[in-house]
């Protein structure tokens, strides 16, 4: 138990990071920020799996051995994405999403 | 008891046509006509040495002459029950024909070494040759039905790439199509004919069909369609392919045009071997016919004779020599389905189908004589027409010679071929039918009087300005005239009623002077008004067509019968069928493709703006959809 912290308060901070994941997934033009945005939100979710189950089945490591998990695949993204974000730098000199629109109809 | 040689008879004919027809372009002209002619020499050699062996060496097995198969072997398996075999069956008629299709083959190979020289398209003609005598001969010999009917289609296919050899010619592509669409038609009869008769007797097979053995037939009693038993049906419909062949009334509209191709095809296909195909069908399914089907003979008896009348009387008013002796292969032809159709089974009952095979025979030698006469006249004038020539015979002393002699042949005249084996059809149509003896009887005078027209309009009469001075053809071309001379007057002396007959029981028959002497009065009649009308230049012949008015016009019309066909194809036909058809097929089922394919085009046309590749809006979309989904499920649930 986390002392005397209700488990609301630890959602708000999830909750907000999330948001503020989403906000800059969607609206930051930088590709490594972009990837950052994503993480943000990774690791929200983490906070969310810890809690619950911390609060609600206290005696059970589910929750926490699924954050781990979620973890590791988010470093192995961030390793496949910082590769392909390389190479686009490469070819296009700049890691902004606006230049790379080239895939459409 | 070998015939293991008579394979050959079929593949080199089919080889020589691979030959010519893969590289006969690469060699002299010269060379790939020598090696048409030399093949189909052997082949003529080997068909002769067959024919020697069936009737003379093998001979009878007790007292008939047996059907022999000389090859076969299994060609498609459909199921356990229903195979179809490709073979080689010899008995007394396919051994005849072998006989008649390969000498004529030859003349006419050899004919066009000299008529067709310089032609563009030497080794093509002949490679078309050689394909042609491989299914004729492939026919005559099948094993089965079907069989048949596969080289039927090959034959009808030959005669369609040889009548419009002259493809740059828009008639000569007309009168091929022509050809091709009328018999094709014929031959869905024919199918359907074959296959109702197989359905019922299980069997394909000639030996078993024409056998003894009646029980194959048990089947089909009391079946029957509008009022005629199922057997009627299958032997009338194959009938009509046999009528589509051999140019039977109302099926006939081919043949003439059919004269636009070579001359020495007409004389092969048009006129000895392809057209009598018709005839052979018949024969060789003479005791289905007989037993199961009186009733089809009875049609095919009127039929032959209705058309030897009509087109005997065609052919008295037309001027093309080459459409007279279209006609008169037509009215010829028309004989030797009346003599089937009047035909009894076996001993003398048979000697109807005896004089029929016996007049094919004969009719092959004489009438590929006239036309290679035909087509040494047109060779000298460069015409075609009757008003063009006149006064050759200084000029073409051997043409002249032969010419007349088969003339004489086909009028009839005694001791010459054609005379014994129409007093055969005669003697069989008197013992049968009076009204279709009258007629025949009347044919023959007719014929007389057409042939004779052709030849004193052609040999006598006034000398026409020719360009140049006609001469007398090559040695190639004259030698095969010749030959073939020898064989119309030789041919009647051949003693049929001892070789082919309807049960192939050998029998005697007797000239019937009661009848052969009428019928020759009545061709000596006919020659003496042509001799009157045409001998010298008259006035006369014009004012009797002139007297005759509208019946004439009718006649050298052919009596409308091309229009009354135009007419139903292209008013009836094209009008009422092929329109709204082709108006469905161009509205309804190309459009409900198009359609389809519209909608599809337009529509992503509209929606392809979304994929913009801009990936901020992708998740923008991503997100707010999550949302909206996250709202309803949780107002929903």
């Amino acid at each position: 138990m986390l002392q005397g912290i209700p488990i609301t308060h630890v959602l708000i901070v999830s909750s907000f990071m999330f948001f503020a994941g989403v906000c800059g997934f969607i609206i930051r033009r930088n590709m490594i920020t972009i990837l950052m945005s994503i993480e943000l939100i990774l690791n929200a979710v983490n906070i969310n799996l810890v809690v619950f189950n911390k609060y609600l089945f206290p005696d059970q490591l589910q929750g926490h051995f699924f954050a781990l998990f979620v973890v590791g695949i988010a470093a192995a993204e961030a390793s496949v994405a910082i590769a392909l974000i390389i190479n686009i730098y490469r070819r296009l000199n700049s890691i902004s999403v606006d230049k790379v629109n080239e895939m459409k109809y | 008891m070998n015939y293991s040689l008579t394979i050959l008879i079929l593949l080199i004919p089919f080889a020589t046509f691979l030959f010519n027809g893969l590289i006969g372009m690469k060699l002299k002209p010269v060379v790939s006509g020598l090696i048409g002619t030399i093949g189909l020499g052997v082949i003529t050699l080997l068909a002769y040495l067959t024919a020697w062996q069936y009737f003379f060496v093998d001979g009878m097995v007790d007292g008939s002459f047996p059907k022999v198969i000389a090859m076969s072997m299994e060609w498609l398996r459909l199921s356990d029950a229903l195979t179809i075999q490709m073979g080689i069956m010899l008995d007394p008629i396919s051994v005849m024909m072998l006989v008649v299709i390969t000498t004529v083959s030859f003349m006419v190979h050899i004919y066009s070494l000299g008529y067709m020289k310089g032609e563009k398209g030497f080794e093509r003609f002949f490679s078309f040759l050689s394909l042609f005598s491989f299914s004729m001969l492939g026919l005559v010999v099948a094993t089965n039905i079907f069989q048949m009917y596969i080289f039927w289609e090959l034959v009808g296919v030959s005669s369609f790439l040889l009548i419009g050899f002259y493809y740059s010619k828009d008639s000569a592509v007309a009168a091929s199509k022509k050809a091709f669409i009328v018999t094709r038609f014929a031959d869905l009869g024919f199918l359907i004919g074959i296959l109702l008769l197989s359905y019922f007797t299980q069997t394909f097979d000639f030996k078993i069909l024409t056998g003894t053995d009646q029980s194959i037939f048990a089947q089909t009693a009391g079946v029957s369609f509008l009022g005629m038993s199922v057997m009627t049906w299958a032997a009338l419909l194959i009938f009509m392919g046999g009528a589509g062949k051999s140019a039977m009334f109302p099926l006939h509209i081919w043949l003439p045009d059919a004269m636009e191709g070579p001359t020495p095809v007409s004389a092969l296909i048009h006129a000895a071997t392809m057209v009598v195909a018709g005839v052979f069908l018949v024969a060789r399914m003479f005791p289905v016919f007989y037993f199961q089907a009186p009733d089809a003979l009875t049609v095919i008896s009127y039929v032959g004779g209705f058309t030897s009348l009509f087109a005997a009387v065609i052919a008295c008013t037309q001027y093309d020599i080459k459409r007279v002796l279209a006609f008169s292969t037509l009215s010829q032809i028309g004989y030797m389905m009346l003599a089937l159709g009047v035909s009894g089974y076996g001993g003398h009952e048979g000697v109807g189908y005896m004089a029929s095979m016996f007049h094919l025979f004969n009719h092959a030698m004489f009438k590929a004589l006239l036309f290679l006469g035909a087509g040494s006249i047109v060779h000298a004038v460069h015409s075609n027409v009757m008003q063009d020539m006149g006064g050759l015979r200084k000029y073409l002393p051997i043409t002249h010679i032969t010419f007349l002699i088969a003339c004489l042949t086909i009028a009839g005249v005694p001791f010459l071929s054609g005379f014994f084996s129409k007093d055969e059809i005669l003697v069989a149509a008197y013992e049968h039918n009076k009204l279709l003896f009258a007629v025949e009887f009347l044919v023959a005078g007719l014929t007389a009087f057409y042939m004779f027209r052709l030849y004193f309009n052609i040999f006598w009469g006034k000398e026409k300005h020719y360009h140049h001075t006609p001469h007398e053809s090559p040695k190639t071309m004259t030698i095969p005239l010749m030959i073939l001379a020898l064989g119309s007057v030789f041919a009647g002396y051949i003693p049929f009623s001892k070789l082919v007959t309807s049960d192939s029981m050998p029998f005697e028959s007797h000239m019937d002077f009661g009848i052969a002497i009428p019928s020759v009065l009545i061709g000596l009649t006919g020659i003496l008004i042509a001799w009157i009308l045409y001998k010298k230049e008259s006035t006369i012949p014009e004012r009797i067509s002139k007297s005759l008015g509208g019946f004439y016009q009718a006649v050298y019309h052919k009596f409308y019968i091309d229009e009354v066909y135009m007419f139903i194809t292209k008013k009836i036909i094209f009008n009422y069928i092929a329109r709204p058809v082709a108006w469905f097929d161009r509205h309804i089922v190309d459009g409900t493709m198009n359609g389809i394919g519209w909608i599809t085009v337009t529509s992503s046309r509209k929606i392809k703006g979304l994929q913009s590749g801009n990936l901020p809006q992708y998740g923008m979309v991503f997100v707010l959809s999550a949302i909206i989904l996250v709202l309803i499920f949780s107002f929903l649930i």
